[in-house]
């Protein structure tokens, strides 16, 4: 009874208090910057300050098209996060590829990281974003204190 | 009736394959020998000053001998005048002059030919891939690479 209560605090701090890593690579990022600017704002709901150090921030967000070069990076990136960490994946390039079905992009970053939350849109409006945000506060305040720990993402420890 | 072309006749009578010219868009194919010497006449003569090196791509003839031609688009601001060279590179021997010493911007276009196709550009001063990964084996671009061919660097197939 108690630690449920614990649970519930904790996660209503976690989740009207995401510190955002925007990992922008591509046009997404104008609707990442549009829908953090002063119309559609993020910081309404509390997902104000963007920290561009993995080890500060706990809400990554790919923002634009992952090409296999950059993939090793991005999975370094999201290593490097401690613990409590949620991906947040913006347009449909980082979803699952985009409209680029060929030989350089990766086919959706759920093959490298584990993500929480998908946004389709190329690039998607900023109600869509919100509503993506939304929707992964609602997951984070559904989470236990055991969901924590999870470790490092499956793709590093196995290989190719 | 076409400045360029005419000028580019004369002046080199022997690097000029072919040329023509259709609803003004002028288009000189040469000899990949003499691409440097060409832009540079294009870039300096008085009456044409393509100063302005607009692209730098190739196109994959597969099945046709010289396979690869490389093609590059020019803008004269001055004039307000646009010209294409092409210039046929065989697959055999796949190579081709750089023209990074007239236009340094034309390195990443060079290194993006050199990834896609594989034409080497001799000269170029740090000719590396830029889009794909150090390991990526093959030249995508080219017809003979399969289109559904995924070679990822980490992660699974797909």
């Amino acid at each position: 009874m108690l630690l449920t209560q614990l649970d519930a605090i904790v996660d209503w701090g976690r989740k009207y208090s995401f510190f955002l890593y925007p990992f922008v690579t591509a046009c997404c990022g104008m609707e990442f910057m549009s829908v953090a600017g002063p119309r559609y704002d993020l910081d309404r709901f509390g997902a104000a300050l963007p920290r561009f150090s993995p080890r500060q921030a706990d809400l990554l967000m790919v923002v634009g098209t992952i090409s296999h070069k950059q993939a090793p990076i991005l999975v370094k990136v999201y290593n490097q996060m401690t613990e409590p960490k949620w991906v947040f994946s913006f347009g449909v390039c980082a979803t699952s590829g985009g409209f680029y079905d060929n030989y350089a992009t990766v086919q959706g970053i759920d093959t490298l990281i584990p993500v929480d939350v998908y946004v389709p849109g190329c690039p998607p409006r900023p109600e869509m974003v919100i509503d993506g945000l939304l929707k992964l506060q609602e997951k984070v305040a559904k989470e236990k204190w055991s969901d924590w720990p999870r470790g490092e993402a499956l793709v590093s420890k196995k290989g190719r | 009736m076409n400045v360029t072309l005419k000028k580019l006749k004369d002046s080199f009578p022997d690097s000029i394959i072919e040329t023509h010219s259709y609803r003004g868009d002028d288009t000189a194919i040469v000899k990949k020998e003499h691409i440097v010497k060409i832009c540079e006449f294009l870039r300096d003569d008085g009456d044409l000053l393509y100063n302005f090196m607009m692209d730098l791509t190739a196109v994959d003839y597969l099945g046709r001998e010289p396979r690869f031609e490389v093609v590059y688009h020019f803008y004269s601001l001055k004039h307000n005048r646009r010209v294409r060279i092409k210039a046929p590179v065989p697959e055999s021997n796949c190579t081709i002059d750089s023209i990074v010493s007239l236009w340094i911007g034309a390195d990443w276009f060079e290194r993006e030919v050199y990834d896609l196709y594989g034409i080497v550009f001799k000269g170029h001063p740090n000719l590396k891939r830029i889009l794909l990964y150090e390991g990526f084996e093959g030249h995508p671009l080219r017809k003979d690479y399969p289109v559904k061919e995924r070679q990822p660097l980490i992660g699974p197939k797909n």
